[in-house]
């Protein structure tokens, strides 16, 4: 051990080492330090982004290369009823849901804002529906929606009387619609809740010591100064957000996989079930291709259409 | 806690003026602040209370709401638990899940915090811009990336390999984490750097004696972030993952465990809840962190 370390100990002490030098050259250290995540980056998401956009174009299916077909893919998914289906599920379910997880996210972190005991274990259990795998919380809610065994409606039915016969959850395209929204609103909200947190928190409390001295109301606290200061935060927020209910997967896969008679696809769904279930690729991409422009329009409206009042108000306050 | 002496205070200020006192009087704050809290609270973790309550469960009274109180067990049983165990694969997947989420994590520390050390500490012309393109890969979202992703991986020979899912997570992974990073390394006085050039000390030495150092409570976040989105990803996992050894626990869960038409909700809710905790442990032991980042990476 002692012989072979000593050697090599005794020439790092006598020249600073080549490589050393080599990595205090700026440049070089910059481009090494960069080049793990550029190239992961690059190989995993750029390739196959333009690599996706380039098969929806193409009629590749599983095994075999395909040639390029030009718009054929578009024009064939303009005439699909079940993509016409997914579109308006999509755009439905993360509007729904979105709001949702807006309206009680936000009135959760105004309540956890308050001062009471408890508090820092409050919010680390209010977090956990986020933390838990969505798959495994999609099961329990499975579970939940069951036809025969729902404890929902166990509930309405053997405990409350309110209705005479156990709902059918998933086995009707509307309330099977319905369902898979409340269980995204359920798993949003912490989310949500514990980032408007944080904004509100950012929030001078002489603010609303000013406006209690002038007289206002607390709705008057809420319109005029937390609501107009948590405008940049809530921009932020919701861009996220509309961006990952738009292009969810996972609990609608997880729970109805589409069903009952393909009501319930989202794009996503829709873009697995026919590119890698059904193996064509090329339409599969094409599918998933054709979420881009909806995502673009969603992001800029929450982004601007939120951001451009905070513009307003910065200017306003400072 | 910063966040008791920024408290907007709503009692605070209110105590100070009379005429809210009588507002915000005891039944007035049960009303308005308790009573919701609590109902959140209950609607937010009664899907897990069933879940656990449904894996101690006997069928007998898993499927017997009228001779039995659904909501309690009389008689709570093993066996599902022993069935998930010692009948099925649910070790193996629980360990590859385990490599898998241990795997990216580490790759992703790495790539992130290098990244993250360039932009921030080394400032190059367009560093901003690195950044900027670096966090706008996370708003890429796995759902359109998929199908592409998964020809890239057959021409890499990896279809069905978990090392597979190790080289995508990074994906979004390295976005995430680099963010986050970059606020730490902004927190460290430049001071401390600069020092250690003055007395000689190579970069790669300030970085790893330094740095890196005074960066363990970002680096620990990170690797939480990382650790629990790795363990939660689901669709990469999915399609590129076909045999059953491979799997990871939340695509097994609903590929091997889902079958035939009588579905068996003690086992698929004992794998829930044993799929959950590792997770859920993880997040307990540092929860701190992770409250004070996220809010942290919020509030940039």
């Amino acid at each position: 051990m002692s012989v072979t370390t000593l050697p090599s100990r005794g020439m790092a002490l006598r020249q600073p080492g080549w490589i050393a030098r080599l990595f205090d050259y700026k440049p070089f250290l910059i481009v090494m330090c960069l080049a793990p995540a550029i190239g992961l980056l690059t190989v995993f998401l750029t390739y196959p982004l333009g690599l996706g956009v380039w098969l929806a174009f193409t009629d590749t299916t599983i095994g075999q290369r395909g040639i390029f077909i030009g718009l054929e893919n578009f024009q064939y998914l303009w005439t699909d009823p079940l993509w016409w289906g997914a579109v308006f599920y999509s755009v439905f379910y993360t509007a729904i849901a979105t709001f949702g997880k807006f309206a009680l996210g936000f009135w959760l972190a105004l309540l956890l804002n308050n001062h009471f005991p408890l508090k820092s274990l409050l919010r680390a259990i209010v977090l956990l529906p986020w933390i838990v795998p969505t798959v495994l919380s999609a099961l329990a809610f499975w579970w939940i929606y069951d036809p025969q065994f729902s404890i929902i409606s166990y509930l309405l039915v053997d405990v409350l009387h309110i209705r005479s016969t156990n709902i059918d959850f998933l086995g009707t395209p509307w309330p099977a619609r319905f369902s898979l929204i409340a269980a995204n609103i359920w798993r949003g909200i912490p989310f949500v809740a514990i980032s408007l947190l944080a904004g509100l928190q950012t929030i001078s409390p002489s603010l609303y010591e000013a406006a209690m001295l002038d007289g206002a109301t607390a709705w008057q606290r809420f319109r005029y100064i937390t609501l107009p200061m948590m405008m940049p935060i809530l921009a932020i927020v919701m861009t996220f957000s509309i961006i990952f209910t738009f292009t969810d997967f996972q609990l609608v896969y997880a729970i109805t996989r589409g069903g009952p008679v393909n009501s319930t696809h989202l794009l996503a769904t829709l873009a697995f079930q026919r590119g890698i279930a059904g193996g064509e690729l090329g339409e599969g991409a094409a599918i998933a291709v054709s979420m881009i422009p909806f995502l673009v329009f969603a992001t800029l409206f929450s982004y601007f259409g939120l951001a451009r009042r905070k513009w307003q108000q910065g200017e306003a306050n400072d | 806690m910063t966040d008791v002496a920024a408290q907007p205070g709503n009692s605070n200020v209110a105590s100070a003026t009379p005429d809210t006192m009588a507002w915000d009087s005891r039944a007035r704050r049960v009303m308005m602040i308790y009573l919701p809290l609590a109902c959140f609270v209950l609607i937010l973790l009664f899907p897990f209370y069933w879940m656990a309550i449904t894996s101690f469960k006997p069928n007998a009274e898993l499927l017997n709401y009228k001779q039995h109180n659904p909501f309690w067990i009389s008689s709570p049983t093993l066996a599902h638990i022993k069935h998930l165990l010692f009948d099925t694969a649910y070790p193996t997947w629980l360990k590859t899940t385990m490599f898998v989420a241990i795997g990216s994590t580490f790759l992703s520390l790495f790539a992130s915090t290098l990244a993250a050390y360039a932009i921030e500490r080394l400032r190059f012309r367009g560093s901003p811009y690195v950044g900027l393109g670096i966090y706008l890969a996370y708003l890429v979202p796995p759902s359109i990336l998929f199908i592409p992703l998964a020809t890239v991986i057959v021409q890499f020979g990896l279809f069905d390999s978990p090392l597979a899912l190790i080289l995508v997570y990074p994906t979004f992974l390295v976005p995430f984490c680099t963010w986050l990073l970059i606020g730490y390394f902004k927190s460290i006085p430049y001071e401390l750097e600069e020092c250690a050039l003055v007395d000689g000390a190579t970069r790669l030495q300030i970085l790893r004696r330094i740095t890196l150092p005074l960066a363990v409570p970002g680096l620990i976040s990170a690797g939480i972030f990382s650790f629990t989105l790795s363990w939660n990803e689901f669709i990469y996992a999915l399609a590129f993952i076909q045999s059953g050894a491979n799997k990871t626990v939340p695509v097994a869960i609903l590929t091997e465990l889902v079958t035939g038409d009588v579905y068996q909700w003690g086992a698929l809710m004992a794998g829930s809840l044993l799929g959950s905790l590792p997770v859920a442990l993880f997040y307990s032991l540092f929860v701190d962190y992770y409250v004070s980042s996220l809010t942290g990476a919020v509030k940039e």
